[in-house]
């Protein structure tokens, strides 16, 4: 395996965040095999078992070009919470490196009586400086899939994951293959919608 | 060889097939449930013929596995910690007849009871039946002890224990994997009394086992999974058991770490590491997973040697896993938290799903009940064990598999009636036949739920034993004819399903209702899978 320099000193931690059902281990699948691609070493902890239905779930996405020791992402280190829930995504705010990025769906799932208001989600979410929040279900319903609002969100969070998104690309073809060709290309037209988003972010940021 | 992407689960299961096994049993439980999944689902268990498959319970499983290994044949048996309870007195017994065949005992226990009802630590067991036991620290450690296991099974003659928890059961990594080995042909043990335990022989056995202690020591002293590592500083020497050394390392982002270590991987303990490092060292830190067992050996009960610190002088938390975090705050290394979790964030526990047949089961149940006091339902482990949380609130107990039903028998012959147990379909064939006839044959007054969902659907949907045999069982065991109910938990059905559940409360005697409806999830896998035949079909 040769490792592009690219990819010197490489290291993503990221938390996958969401709800038991929401499919947050398709997102972690196709970073982790772009990730292999490059050549890079991936440690990947999943939840399974009892914590599936309907409660909160996270998975901790290592990935790095020297081998990884833990695999669990130490306290405050965490390069990236990507989260297909709002509330979700904040319940892991302690592990988020101070310059970490915070990408997430804003389309609550709402399984509990006590769920926040919205508004005080959102809120606490446009404290952490760096933030893309985006509704990525009805992003997705505008392409016409609705199942690929998970692709939206990865696509958002490409620019930072400091994995080339030629690979993230590929990969997104690989692991949906088997579904057929439209839904391969739906699934890119929706990481698409999500990588302009983060893109224009970045421009704003620049500018103001 | 091949690199591939796997749990650690995975990695022992894939290990185990290149280690040549003929067979494998388990019983499903998180998180050790992926090792059977994984052999079921690969090809090459189909190519060689391995024999795979869920058994009733882990002491049917550990049986088998026994008989396997007296055959000649190397035979792998997985579980979770608790289930090592239920194939206990196989397990110790089986240290005693010997292993003929490789016989690998892999037990994934569960620090921090993510879905567990406790924490404890299966290196006890090991170290109870005497025998081997390795505890890998990676997914490639896995996959490279499963071969080694096996070797050191058959060179020995005895079970080798392999313990994992649920981060490295559940965690991926790129594993690099061998050629195989091929199986084992047919070959009875040399010594043809080995395996009859009559006192006598037992005896003999049991003298050959203390003896050999001694050859599993001076093999784990010798083994690459156990190593020293020096280090300048001599204030402290750290010790690690399996995981605990990727905290360790975590800690020390170039990988310098100032203190000697000991990487404990394989036990018994390794004395010539050990005194090494003692004697190097004003004090130790030890790092294990799960109970303080090295550390209470290492600190003795009197303690009167160098200072021992851990779990059992607060240096680290007494239960709960081992993070980063707690290993950097042992060594003085503080990993911070950036921000605290904003207090809008609530809980979100686990749930029934939408549509699942127990949330109605509960709610006739509960109707049924309200005439009486509360605390009379004794349930058990499976997924409508989140009937204690709201709304429903509808069972008292929870304890091990198959107590539903022998609990509520002890309450009633308390004369605390109605007694009503609630127990699966699956923990029914586990373990709650048994405790059935009992109450039978006591006649006690009970009334017996068994949610048939035709699945073992907490561990994600494994095939039941159970499923199709229930009533049949019921009547066998001597539960009246007459007095065994099954009905279809829908909610149109409540008021008519109320009426039975009343009427069998009431009733003295043992009586068993069954309300049956296929798990909702593994109705939503069937129906995909048959639309996806149905295109290959059309396709075709």
């Amino acid at each position: 395996m040769c490792l592009h320099d690219n990819y010197k000193n490489m290291k993503t931690d990221i938390i996958l965040a969401g709800v038991g059902g929401q499919g947050i281990l398709s997102i972690a699948n196709v970073i982790g095999m772009a990730a292999i691609e490059a050549g890079l070493y991936i440690k990947q902890a999943e939840v399974h078992g009892m914590s599936q239905g309907g409660g909160d779930v996270q998975s901790n996405l290592r990935i790095s070009d020297k081998e990884i020791a833990s695999d669990l992402i130490p306290q405050g280190q965490c390069n990236m919470i990507l989260s297909v829930e709002p509330m979700e995504s904040l319940r892991y705010v302690p592990m988020l490196a101070s310059d970490g990025w915070l990408v997430t769906n804003t389309k609550p799932f709402n399984n509990i009586t006590n769920y926040p208001d919205i508004k005080d989600v959102l809120h606490e979410i446009h404290s952490i400086s760096n933030n893309i929040a985006i509704d990525a279900e009805q992003l997705a319903k505008e392409i016409g899939s609705v199942r690929s609002a998970n692709m939206v969100i990865l696509g958002a969070a490409s620019p930072f994951l400091g994995i080339e998104v030629e690979l993230l690309k590929k990969s997104i073809a690989g692991v949906f293959k088997s579904k057929g060709e439209k839904i391969v290309n739906l699934n890119l037209k929706a990481f698409a919608v999500g990588e302009q988003i983060a893109k224009k972010k970045i421009t704003d940021d620049k500018l103001s | 060889m091949k690199k591939l992407m796997l749990l650690g689960d995975e990695a022992i299961a894939q290990g185990a097939i290149d280690a040549g096994i003929s067979g494998a049993y388990a019983y499903p439980g998180t998180p050790s449930t992926e090792i059977m999944e994984y052999i079921m689902n690969s090809n090459d268990s189909k190519e060689k013929h391995i024999r795979y498959g869920w058994s009733a319970n882990e002491k049917t499983a550990m049986e088998a596995a026994l008989g396997m290994s007296y055959a000649g044949k190397r035979v792998l048996v997985s579980m979770k910690h608790v289930g090592l309870n239920v194939a206990a007195d196989a397990f110790i017994n089986s240290a005693i007849t010997g292993a003929n065949g490789g016989l690998v005992v892999l037990v994934a226990d569960d620090p921090s009871m993510h879905s567990s009802q406790n924490e404890q630590d299966s290196r006890f067991y090991g170290r109870f039946a005497m025998i081997p036991i390795l505890e890998p620290s990676s997914q490639q450690e896995a996959y490279d002890m499963m071969i080694y296991a096996f070797d050191i099974s058959e060179k020995f003659g005895i079970p080798v224990l392999i313990r994992i928890g649920t981060r490295l059961a559940h965690s991926r990594a790129g594993v690099e994997t061998h050629e195989a080995r091929e199986q084992n042909e047919i070959k009875l043990p040399s010594e043809p009394s080995q395996f009859i335990l009559l006192p006598g022989n037992a005896r003999k056995r049991y003298k050959l086992l203390l003896r050999n202690q001694a050859l599993f020591e001076s093999e784990s002293e010798n083994s690459t999974f156990n190593s020293y590592i020096d280090g300048t500083d001599k204030s402290l020497g750290i010790i690690t058991c399996g995981i605990a050394y990727n905290y360790l390392m975590e800690n020390y982002p170039d990988r310098n770490i100032p203190y000697p270590i000991v990487k404990i991987d394989q036990y018994p303990i390794p004395h010539n590491h050990i005194e090494k490092i003692y004697n190097a060292c004003d004090e130790l830190l030890v790092l294990e997973d799960g109970y303080p067992i090295v550390e209470e050996l290492l600190k003795g009960f009197l303690e009167t040697g160098k200072k021992i610190k851990g779990r059992l002088d607060g240096s680290l938390p007494r239960d709960g896993e081992l993070t980063p975090n707690i290993v950097g705050k042992a060594l003085g290394r503080n990993f911070e938290a950036t921000r605290p979790i904003p207090e809008i964030v609530k809980g979100r526990p686990p749930q029934l799903c939408k549509g699942c047949p127990h949330i109605f089961t509960y709610q006739a149940l509960n109707d049924a009940l309200a005439e009486y006091t509360r605390g009379r339902v004794f349930s058990d482990i499976g997924c409508y064990t989140l009937g204690a949380m709201e709304p429903f609130e509808a069972i008292n107990t929870c304890v091990d598999m198959g107590a539903s039903i022998t609990m509520a028998k002890g309450a009633a012959d308390a004369g605390f009636t109605p007694a009503v147990s609630v127990i699966g379909d699956s923990t029914f064939t586990h373990s709650g036949m048994t405790g059935l006839l009992d109450a039978v044959n006591d006649k006690s007054s009970i009334t017996v739920f068994i949610l048939d969902n035709a699945t073992t659907a907490m561990t994600g949907g494994q095939k039941s034993s159970a499923t199709g045999k229930i009533e049949d069982i019921c009547e066998a065991l001597g539960v009246e004819k007459e007095h065994i109910h099954v009905l279809d938990p829908l909610p149109k059905n409540h008021d008519a399903n109320m009426e039975v559940f009343k009427e069998e409360i009431a009733y003295k005697g043992v009586s068993v209702i069954i309300p049956r409806r296929e798990c909702i999830q593994t109705v939503a896998k069937r129906i995909k899978l048959e639309k996806k035949l149905k295109e290959l079909e059309v396709q075709l």
